[in-house]
């Protein structure tokens, strides 16, 4: 099927009269704030265009956004929300009876699909629709602070189509047992829609939480979803944060989460990536308060034409902060991986502890992967370090396998199992660990 | 019985094999019967640890000529899968370590293809964990050890005992130890050593490759080879094994040298 293209100058133009559409119906209901905010980045669009990969844009250098700027998407999605049984959302949900469930269908709450019991301790999880409806003050303080669309076009792009998504708050010294599971979903059909779903998780001080962000495609078709998060870790907050990504095949998948963190404050990531076409995810954090700490791990299984690039940059802004990264991936037929961190490490932030590991198993000859360390020091006593790896099924580890017995083919999915139950363990709750490891072991199976 | 004595174990004939085109292993003959304990003695880079390999399957040697029959069969197309499950175990030189994968969880999965290839069923997870820590209690490993991944970060010591474990739980037809006795202290040989006593059974032999005379003060061999230059230049009884604790290798080294004689 030959798909209508346009050209990225053509696109932009389409973003702007959505844009100016949107304004003229409907969103002038909104506060005040939200639409200045809207303005201010469609404003930053406008200037900044799509990213390229002209020589000296460093940021994108690997991956070629053409493809997302020149398709020829539906811009504006009916706010009636597609018409969902039960059975559809349940393939991309893992037996959490009990836990707190917000499902989206392109970037739009559905009451209907989502489960919120009551929470002790002040929890709130509702749609970034209503928060703002309500003129939630906390919405007011966060929503836009974090997330810089002032250089990325994307972040750009979501802010200036803010309309729902998700908000969690976790009061001051709330500990929240059960995991939140945001859910969003994408359809697609005729006509290849763009969701810009937005998610605003404020963790108040001393406060414990997990949470689930997952996104599904829900037929084979192609859509364009662009995420924006912005998490804020109070002082000596806990905060566990998983992403599940399982796109449709053609699907483009592109991401910010910025993560603030203050005094004390922990923050660890597993983000998985398991379909999508084009997938590109920035995940930035600022290590904004004396002794923070986060841990990222990251799992990317990719085959057929594939693409998937995590950029992660860790601000060190303050002294006594910790980082610790470990991305693994696994790409088969003609896959391409990309893995950019960037460690920064300021002035006056003494003793920081940054380490980062990218490895990569090649399962066939045409697959790449390009692994990108970048370190800025500006203080001496720090300890920083990088590894990366990749390459091929260790020999001697096949041979040691079979001398016991094991047949080669065996052997192999042993070995390579192995590779990413490492990163998999590091989450611990059941049943989203199994369930993590389910669908790694059945995307392994078909590579 | 008569039967099995009737043949060899092992039968090597002028075994050839190379790596990186490098010729190591230069005809080397052997004959291993039914309940012997043969020592193959030599210097480093003699070409020990290649015989060893080649005899497991490594696909990293490349034999060029000579045969190798176990138990009369064709033993060198075989699979490094096909030979474990016919009952040849070698006992690393240097154990693998294999992050992720569980020691107990990989041993299963061996004696499972084992046996599997004799027409028996699986064995039960409980009833195997049961016998694997039973077996580790004899050369005294911790059972936590058997719940971590393959080899990793364990000692010199551990890994060594670890093969042991594991040619416990095979009862291999055949064991090729290779240096099973490097880096260990006097208690660690001691418990290796008793190990393989242990394991010793009239149907099966073993073969323990080493530097040093040292290990066999306690496992006592029927038969001692000099491995020298890629093939066996000397065989004898117990006592060669005090000659070369004795004289060193350099006398036999000279004979090495020496082109061989003309048949």
């Amino acid at each position: 099927m030959a798909r209508q293209t346009v050209t990225p100058e053509a696109q932009k133009e389409r973003y702007l009269r959505a844009f100016d559409s949107l304004e003229l119906n409907g969103a002038t209901q909104d506060p005040s704030w939200v639409r200045a905010l809207r303005k201010a980045a469609i404003a930053r669009f406008k200037e900044l265009g799509f990213p390229t990969t002209r020589r000296g844009n460093e940021e994108w250098k690997y991956t070629d956004v053409r493809p997302v700027a020149e398709a020829a998407f539906q811009i504006l999605v009916p706010s009636a929300p597609a018409r969902l049984g039960a059975s559809e959302v349940e393939r991309f949900t893992f037996g959490e009876a009990g836990w707190p469930r917000l499902v989206f269908v392109d970037g739009v709450y559905i009451g209907g699909l989502s489960s919120v019991p009551a929470l002790s301790g002040g929890v709130r999880v509702l749609s970034l629709a209503k928060a703002m409806a309500m003129q939630d003050g906390l919405v007011e303080q966060h929503l836009g602070r974090y997330a810089d669309y002032e250089s990325n076009a994307f972040t750009a792009l979501n802010t200036a189509f803010i309309h729902d998504g998700a908000f969690v708050h976790i009061p001051d010294g709330a500990i929240l047992g059960e995991p939140i599971h945001l859910l969003f979903l994408y359809t697609a059909g005729d006509q290849e829609p763009v969701s810009h779903p937005r998610v605003l998780i404020v963790a108040g001080e001393r406060s414990q939480a997990t949470v689930v962000e997952s996104h599904g495609g829900l037929s084979e078709g192609r859509y364009f979803a662009n995420v924006v998060s912005e998490i804020v870790v109070g002082a000596g907050a806990t905060l566990r944060y998983r992403k599940v990504q399982r796109q449709s095949d053609p699907a483009f998948h592109i991401t910010t989460t910025q993560v603030a963190l203050d005094r004390d404050g922990t923050f660890s990531s597993m983000n998985v990536d398991i379909g999508g076409g084009l997938v590109r995810n920035n995940l930035n954090l600022l290590m904004g308060g004396e002794g923070c700490s986060c841990t990222l791990d990251g799992v990317y299984l990719i085959t057929g034409a594939q693409h998937v690039d995590n950029q992660v940059i860790i601000d060190h802004a303050k002294p006594y902060t910790t980082s610790r990264e470990l991305y693994k991936g696994i790409l088969g037929g003609r896959a391409r991986s990309v893995f950019h961190g960037s460690i920064i490490v300021r002035k006056d932030a003494r003793k920081v502890n940054a380490y980062q590991v990218d490895k990569n198993l090649l399962l066939s000859n045409e697959a790449e992967a390009d692994t990108k360390p970048a370190f800025w020091i500006y203080c001496d006593d720090v300890k920083c370090g990088h590894g990366a790896a990749c390459g091929q099924l260790d020999e001697k580890m096949l041979f040691y396998l079979r001398s016991r017995g094991i047949d080669e083919e065996e052997a192999r999915k042993i070995l390579i199992r192995a590779f990413v139950t490492e990163v998999i363990d590091s989450v611990k709750d059941e049943p989203l660990h199994a369930y993590i490891d389910e669908l790694a072991m059945a995307k392994l199976q078909s590579m | 019985m008569g039967e099995t004595k009737s043949s060899p174990l092992l039968e090597v004939r002028d075994l050839r094999a190379s790596v990186g085109g490098v010729e190591i292993l230069k005809g080397v003959n052997l004959q291993v019967w039914p309940g012997e304990l043969h020592a193959i003695m030599g210097p480093n880079g003699s070409g020990k640890s290649t015989l060893a390999n080649v005899l497991a399957g490594n696909p990293a040697f490349v034999v060029t000529a000579g045969e190798a029959l176990f138990q009369g069969e064709n033993f060198l197309i075989m699979r490094p899968e096909e030979r474990a499950r016919r009952g040849f175990f070698l006992s690393f030189q240097h154990p693998i370590e294999i992050p992720g994968v569980r020691l107990d969880n990989f041993l299963r999965s061996g004696m499972n293809a084992v046996r599997k290839s004799r027409g028996l069923g699986s064995v039960d997870v409980l009833q195997f964990n049961r016998m694997l820590r039973e077996k580790a209690q004899a050369v005294e490993i911790d059972a936590t050890l058997l719940a971590r991944a393959v080899n990793e970060g364990f000692s010199g010591g551990e890994k060594k005992r670890m093969e042991i474990l594991q040619m416990a739980v095979f009862e291999p037809m055949l064991a090729v130890l290779d240096e099973p006795d490097s880096g260990l202290d006097v208690d660690a040989l001691r418990i290796v050593a008793e190990g393989i006593n242990r394991l010793r059974r009239s149907e099966s032999a073993t073969i323990v490759i080493t530097h040093y005379q040292r290990i066999l003060n306690y496992v006592v061999p029927d038969k001692v080879r000099v491995f020298v230059g890629g093939r066996i230049v000397q065989s004898g009884g117990k006592e060669l094994a005090l000659e070369v604790e004795a004289h060193g290798y350099d006398r036999f080294e000279e004979a090495a040298k020496a082109p061989p004689a003309s048949v």
